[in-house]
C-alpha cells in the first residue's frame, strides 16, 4: 500500500549507516607510480602493479597515508598507532587482483564524529555523526557493457575494461548507526554529506566531485517501531551520486520499508542501486550466497606505524572547520541568512573570502560572483569554479568601480571579456576601450541634444514630474554609448531641467 | 579425524571459482581428511597470549613519494589480453552487480 | 669449458682465454645434447641468449669495466618475470604469456652481464618438491633419470647438476632451493627474506616466498648471491641494508671458535640411514675444523609443517586469483552466451593443476569466516613460536645445522599420490622460510645405501647469510680433499647422446 512520508514517520524511526567512498586527489595511485587524471584515454594509466600482473608488488603511497591521517584528525578521530593493510578476497572483472588492497580490523582512524546542523521547525538543531572508521583502500576499474541497454549490465553481450581507475586511492568513511534523527533522517544525512564534503576540500585532499564519482555515498537505512528498542533489516543502497540523491533516496527507502512492514511482509538484507530518474531503489543482482571475503593481513605490505610527533605535525596544519568558519564570515561580512545560504550553495564561499582577502568589499565581492558571474556560468553551462575569472581579477574590477573609473554597467563588460579570455580587466578595458565618460562638458552636449529631441518629456520634468528623468537619462546614456557615469548624468540633468538634485 | 564433504568442497571451489567436475570434488573430499589432520595440529598448542606473525621481517612505514612514473603503453598493457576491442580488454557479459 | 665452475669461468673470460659467445654456445649445445634426457629447461633462448653474450664481449673489448660474472651463462626458474620472454610458472594457465617488464632479480643479472639462457622447469606456481606438478611434465635427476631432481626448483638445480649452466636462480618457499640443490649434489641458499627483491617473482606465498641462487661451489653460488641481493623500493618488504659480504665469506671458509647447534627436532626417526650417516660425518669434519658442536632444542619445530600447510596455501589462494582469464594467460570455455563468471571458473579448472587446485581450496577454507581462527591464526602464532625457538637457539650457536631432507632423490611417481609424504620431504627445511632467516644447502657426499647426494643444511639469523658462506666454504673444502675432488664430479656423463 503507497504510504506518504508522514504516514512513516508517524509509526517508525529510521536508524541510518553512511559509508562514504572518497577518491584522494594524490598525483599517483595508491600502490603504484600511475597517474591518476580522470578522463585518460582507457589503458594508458596502467602499469604490472594495478594490472595485477604475476609478479608485481604493491608499495604504499605516502601522501595516501598522510591524507587519511588528516581526514581522520578531522573527522575527530584517533589515529591507530598501527595498523594494516588487509586483503578482501572476491572475484569480480574490475578489480584486477581479484582482492581489493584494504583495511579490515585494523583501520588508521577510529571512533570521531561530526556535528551538522540542519533547520527544523523549531530552528536549527544540531545532530552528531559518530565515526567508526576511516579506512584505507583502493579503486577498481571501470566497465564498459556493451550491448543490451545503454551501457547497462542486465543483458550486455560482452563488457569492455579500462583499468586507468584500477589502484587510485580511496579512504572510507564509516559512521556508527545514527539514531534519533526521526523525520529529519533525509536531511541529516545530505547535511552530513554536505559536511564530509567540505571538510575533505578544506583539507584539500580530494576533488570532492560527486557527479565524477570522486566522493560516492552508500546509505544504510533501517526502520523500526517507534519506542522499540529492536532495529530492523537494513538495505544499502549505493550510486547516490548528489546531494540532493542522499535525501531522496533515504526518503524513498524509508518509505519502501514501511510499506513492506505494514504489509506484513520482511525487508530483505540487501544492495540496492538508487536510480537517480525515479528517485527509486532497485535491487541489486543477487549473487548466489553471501560472499566470504577471507581477509588476511596483506603479507606484501609491512604495518604502517605514524609516529606521534608526525601525527601532531598533521593536526596542527587543520584548516579551520568549515561550519564554524561559516559562522565567522557571515558575522564579519554581516551577511543575511539567505544570503549566506545562496553562496553555500553556489559554492562561492572560498572565491569570494579570496577576493575579500584581496581588498574587495565583502558584500560587493559576493553580488559580483553569487550575480552576474553565476549567470554567466549558467549560461555557459559551467561551474563558476571552471571559468577562466579570478578572485584577483574581481577584486581588480571592484576597485576600479569604487574609483570611478568603471560603472557597474561597464564592469560587466569587462567581466564578460575576462571569462571570454581577453585577459585581466585592465587589459579587457584597455583593448575595449571601456572608459566612463566624466567630461561634464561633452556630458552636457549630449543633454542638450536629448532634451532638445524629447522637448515634452523635458517640459514634464521642468514641471516638477522627475519619474520622467529616467526616459532622458536612458537616452543620455545611449547617446554616450553607455560610458557615463548614470549617476552624474542624472545630477547634471535635472540641473540643466532646473530641478534639485538630492 | 577432520573432514569435507562433497558439498563442502564444492562450495570451497565455488568461492575459489574453480568448475570442479564430480570426480575432482569426491576425490577432493576424500583426501581432506588426512590433509587436515595433518594441518589442525596447529591447534593442539596452547596459544593464548601468543602474537601472530605476519611478516617475518619487523618492518614498518615502508611508503614510496607521491611521485607519477610513466606507465605502460597501452599496446603492452594489452599485449597479454585474450581478448581486446577499442584499447580495452574484452571480456564475457558480467553476471554479478559489482560490489 | 662447461665444466668448469663460475669462478674459473669468470677469470678465463677477463682474461680473454675464452668469449662469453663460447662459453654460451657451448652451454646451449650441452642443453641441446642432454635436455632431452633431463628436462631441465621449458623454454632455451638461444638467440637473447647470444646476443647478451655477443653484448658483453663487445663491452669488455671496449674496455668497460665489468662486473665479475659478465658473460657468464645461468638458467633461470621460470617463476621469474622476463620481458619479452615466455614466462609460466610452470602453469598451463600462463602458456604463451610475455611479460612487458622485467623482474627485480631479471635486471639485476642483465646489469650484471650474466647471460640468462632459458627458463626452467618447477612445480607449478613452486607448489611441489619434486618438480613433477609442472604442468609441462618433470623434469628428471641427472643422478638417475628414473629420479626427481626434488623442488621446486628442480629445472634450475637439474640444469646446473648437468652442467647445461653453471649457476642458476631458483625460489624457495618451504626449501624449494635447498630440497632440490640437496637432491642433484649441488649447492644452493635461501637468502634472508627480505634480502632479494620479489618484485616480478610470481608469488606463490609472498611472507615465505624468496629467489635465491645455485651453485656448484660454495664461492660461485656466493658471487651469484651478491649479484641478486639488495635494497628494492618496488619491493616493501625488501630490507634497507648493505648486503651481507657472502664472496668474501666464502674465499675465507673458517670455522675455528665457532658454535654449531644441531637442532635436536631435525633428526632421528623419519631421516634415511645414509642421510643422517652424511649429516654425522659433516659434523665429525666441522668439530676437527675448530667448531664446537652443541644440541639446541627447537621444540615448536614439530608444528612448522602443519603451519607451513596453512600459511601457504592460503596465501596463494588470495596469490592465484589473478589467473582468471579477464587481462592475461590462457581463457576456456568462452562459448556463445558464457559469462565472465563461467569462463573464469572452467580457465582455473583447465588452467591449474591438481596440487595448485588442492591448495587453494585448502588455503580458501582455512581463510574463511568461521575457520580463520582455528586454521590461519593458529598457523600464524605457531610462527612466532619458531622465531621465538630460533632466536633462542642462535643465542647458543652462530648457526644451526641439520640434513636438508630427510631422504635422497626419490622416483618419479613414488610419492604424487599421496600428498602427505610429499609434504614430509619439506620438513626441515620449513622453519627457515616461517621465520623469514637464511639457509644453505651443500653436498655432504652420497648416501651408502643408494649412492644418491646428501644435502646438509646450514641455517643463520636474518642478514647473516656470510655465516652460511663461512661455515659451508669450510666444509666444502674439508671435503672436497678428502673427496679428492667436487661431489658433482661423481654424477653421471648424460652426454654423448650426438
Amino acid at each position: 500500500m503507497a504510504l506518504s512520508y508522514d504516514d512513516v514517520i508517524a509509526k517508525y524511526e529510521p536508524v541510518l549507516g553512511l559509508e562514504v567512498h572518497v577518491e584522494l586527489n594524490t598525483e599517483s595511485k595508491m600502490f603504484c607510480s600511475c597517474s591518476t587524471t580522470f578522463g585518460g584515454e582507457p589503458n594508458t594509466q596502467t602499469c604490472p602493479v594495478c594490472l595485477a600482473l604475476p609478479g608485481a608488488l604493491p608499495v604504499v603511497n605516502a601522501k595516501a597515508i598522510e591524507s587519511s591521517i588528516l581526514i581522520g584528525l578531522a573527522l575527530n578521530c584517533k589515529i591507530a598507532p598501527y595498523s594494516r593493510f588487509s586483503r578482501k578476497n572476491y572475484f569480480y572483472p574490475d578489480m584486477p587482483k581479484n582482492f581489493q588492497i584494504s583495511q579490515y580490523d585494523e583501520p588508521i582512524c577510529f571512533d570521531g564524529y561530526v556535528d551538522v546542523e540542519i533547520e527544523t521547525e523549531e530552528g536549527p538543531k544540531q545532530f552528531r555523526i559518530e565515526i567508526e572508521r576511516v579506512h584505507m583502500e583502493e579503486d577498481t576499474g571501470k566497465s564498459l557493457h556493451v550491448g543490451g541497454a545503454t551501457g547497462r549490465i542486465h543483458g550486455a553481450e560482452y563488457s569492455l575494461l579500462d583499468y586507468n581507475r584500477a589502484g587510485i586511492p580511496l579512504v572510507e568513511i564509516v559512521t556508527k548507526i545514527v539514531p534519533g534523527t526521526g523525520k529529519y533522517a533525509p536531511e541529516v544525512a545530505k547535511a552530513y554529506v554536505a559536511e564530509l564534503r567540505d571538510i575533505l576540500r578544506g583539507l584539500k585532499v580530494s576533488d570532492v566531485k560527486m557527479e565524477q564519482g570522486s566522493l560516492r555515498c552508500d546509505a544504510n537505512v533501517s526502520l523500526r517501531l517507534i519506542g522499540s528498542g529492536v532495529l530492523g533489516t537494513r538495505s544499502e543502497t549505493k550510486n547516490v551520486n548528489s546531494l540532493r540523491s542522499v535525501e531522496r533516496a533515504i526518503r524513498g527507502e524509508m518509505i519502501r520499508h514501511a510499506e513492506l512492514l505494514n504489509d506484513g511482509q520482511k525487508v530483505k538484507q540487501e544492495t540496492r542501486h538508487f536510480q537517480e530518474e525515479t528517485g527509486l531503489t532497485r535491487s541489486g543482482r543477487s549473487k548466489e550466497q553471501a560472499e566470504d571475503y577471507r581477509y588476511f593481513p596483506e603479507p606484501d605490505l609491512v604495518p604502517v606505524a605514524p609516529a606521534a610527533t608526525w601525527i601532531e605535525e598533521l593536526r596542527a596544519q587543520l584548516p579551520e572547520r568549515p561550519s564554524l568558519r561559516r559562522k565567522r564570515l557571515k558575522e564579519q561580512w554581516a551577511v543575511p541568512d539567505k544570503e549566506m545560504a545562496a553562496m553555500i550553495n553556489a559554492d562561492v564561499l572560498d572565491i569570494v573570502e579570496e577576493t575579500v582577502l584581496l581588498g574587495s568589499d565583502p558584500t560587493k565581492a559576493r553580488t559580483w560572483w553569487l550575480g552576474e558571474i553565476s549567470r554567466l556560468a549558467n549560461e555557459k553551462d559551467l561551474a563558476i569554479a571552471d571559468l577562466s575569472i579570478t578572485p584577483k581579477d574581481v577584486a581588480d574590477i571592484v576597485a576600479l568601480i569604487a574609483a570611478g573609473e568603471l560603472t557597474d554597467k561597464l564592469a560587466r563588460q569587462v567581466v564578460e571579456g575576462v571569462i571570454a579570455g581577453e585577459g585581466n580587466p585592465a587589459e579587457v578595458v584597455a583593448k575595449r576601450g571601456i572608459k566612463v565618460v566624466n567630461d561634464d562638458g561633452a556630458l552636457m552636449a549630449a543633454i542638450e541634444k536629448v532634451c532638445a529631441e524629447q522637448s515634452e518629456t523635458a517640459d514634464k520634468v521642468r514641471n516638477g514630474h522627475i519619474p520622467a528623468a529616467g526616459a532622458l537619462i536612458g537616452a543620455v546614456m545611449k547617446e554616450t554609448k553607455g560610458q557615463a557615469d548614470a549617476a552624474r548624468v542624472r545630477e547634471l540633468l535635472l540641473g540643466h531641467l532646473g530641478q534639485a538634485t538630492n | 579425524m577432520s573432514s569435507l564433504s562433497r558439498d563442502d568442497v564444492a562450495k570451497l571451489a565455488n568461492l575459489a571459482r574453480i568448475e570442479m567436475t564430480e570426480d575432482e570434488l569426491v576425490n577432493l573430499a576424500s583426501q581432506f581428511g588426512s590433509i587436515l589432520d595433518a594441518v589442525a595440529r596447529v591447534q593442539e598448542l596452547n596459544l593464548d597470549g601468543v602474537k601472530a606473525t605476519s611478516h617475518p621481517q619487523p618492518l614498518e612505514n615502508i611508503f614510496r613519494q607521491d611521485v607519477v612514473l610513466p606507465s605502460l603503453s597501452p599496446d603492452q598493457a594489452l599485449s597479454g589480453a585474450p581478448a581486446q576491442e577499442d584499447q580495452r580488454f574484452r571480456v564475457p557479459q558480467i553476471l554479478g552487480e559489482a560490489e | 669449458m662447461i665444466n668448469k665452475t663460475a669462478a674459473e669461468m669468470s677469470n678465463a673470460l677477463a682474461k680473454g682465454e675464452v668469449t662469453s659467445v663460447a662459453l654460451t654456445k657451448a652451454h646451449l649445445d650441452r642443453i641441446a645434447d642432454v635436455d632431452p634426457k633431463v628436462k631441465a629447461f621449458l623454454h632455451v633462448d638461444n638467440e637473447n641468449a647470444l646476443a647478451q653474450a655477443a653484448a658483453v664481449d663487445a663491452d669488455r673489448a671496449a674496455g668497460k669495466a665489468l662486473g665479475p660474472l659478465a658473460g657468464v651463462p645461468l638458467a633461470l626458474k621460470d617463476v621469474l618475470a622476463q620481458k619479452g620472454v615466455p614466462t609460466t610458472a610452470g602453469s598451463k594457465i600462463l602458456q604463451g604469456w610475455k611479460p612487458p617488464y622485467d623482474s627485480t632479480v631479471v635486471a639485476k643479472l642483465k646489469a650484471a652481464g650474466v647471460v640468462i639462457l632459458g627458463k626452467t622447469n618447477m612445480d607449478e606456481f613452486a607448489m611441489g618438491s619434486s618438480t613433477e606438478n609442472s604442468g609441462y611434465g618433470p623434469t628428471f635427476n641427472p643422478w638417475d633419470l628414473t629420479r626427481t631432481p626434488g623442488g621446486s626448483s628442480g629445472g634450475s638445480a637439474a640444469a646446473v647438476s648437468a652442467f647445461q649452466a653453471p649457476i642458476a636462480i631458483g625460489s624457495d618457499t618451504g626449501g624449494s632451493i635447498r630440497q632440490p640443490a640437496a637432491l642433484t649434489g649441488i649447492v644452493g641458499v635461501r637468502p634472508t627474506y627480505g634480502a632479494v627483491s620479489r618484485y616480478g617473482l610470481i608469488a606463490y606465498s609472498s611472507s615465505l616466498d624468496q629467489a635465491g641462487p645455485f651453485g656448484r661451489t660454495v664461492l660461485d653460488t656466493a658471487m651469484l648471491h651478491e649479484v641478486i641481493s639488495g635494497h628494492d623500493p618496488k619491493d616493501a618488504t625488501s630490507i634497507n641494508a648493505p648486503v651481507p659480504a657472502v664472496v668474501a665469506a666464502a674465499k675465507s671458509g673458517n670455522v675455528k671458535g665457532l658454535k654449531i647447534g644441531v637442532i635436536k627436532q631435525l633428526q632421528g626417526s623419519g631421516y634415511q640411514t645414509g642421510v643422517l650417516a652424511r649429516f654425522n660425518e659433516s659434523l665429525e669434519i666441522l668439530a676437527s675444523l675448530g667448531a664446537e658442536i652443541v644440541e639446541v632444542d627447537c621444540p615448536s619445530f614439530e608444528f612448522a609443517l602443519a603451519a607451513y600447510y596453512l600459511i601457504a596455501p592460503s596465501e596463494c589462494s588470495s596469490n592465484l586469483a589473478r589467473f582468471d582469464a579477464m587481462r592475461y594467460g590462457l581463457r576456456t570455455g568462452d562459448v556463445d552466451g558464457a559469462s565472465a563468471e563461467s569462463v573464469m571458473n572452467s580457465t582455473r579448472e583447465s588452467g591449474f593443476g591438481r596440487e595448485v587446485k588442492r591448495r587453494i581450496i585448502l588455503g580458501t577454507y582455512a581463510l574463511s569466516s568461521g575457520y580463520y581462527d582455528a586454521y590461519y591464526g593458529s598457523a600464524q602464532k605457531i610462527r612466532t613460536l619458531i622465531i621465538e625457538d630460533y632466536k633462542k637457539a642462535f643465542t647458543q650457536a652462530d648457526v644451526l645445522v641439520s640434513p636438508t631432507s630427510p631422504i635422497t632423490a626419490f622416483k618419479i611417481g613414488e610419492k604424487s599420490e599421496d600428498p602427505i609424504a610429499m609434504y614430509l620431504a619439506d620438513v626441515a627445511t620449513i622453519p627457515v622460510n616461517l621465520a623469514g632467516i637464511c639457509g644453505m644447502s651443500l653436498p655432504a657426499g652420497l648416501a651408502d645405501e643408494d649412492n644418491l647426494p646428501v644435502g646438509f643444511q646450514i641455517m643463520a639469523p636474518a642478514m647473516q647469510d656470510q655465516r652460511l658462506y663461512q661455515v659451508g666454504a669450510a666444509l666444502e673444502a674439508a671435503l672436497v680433499t678428502k673427496w679428492g675432488g667436487h661431489l658433482i664430479s661423481k654424477a653421471p656423463a648424460l652426454g654423448g647422446a650426438k
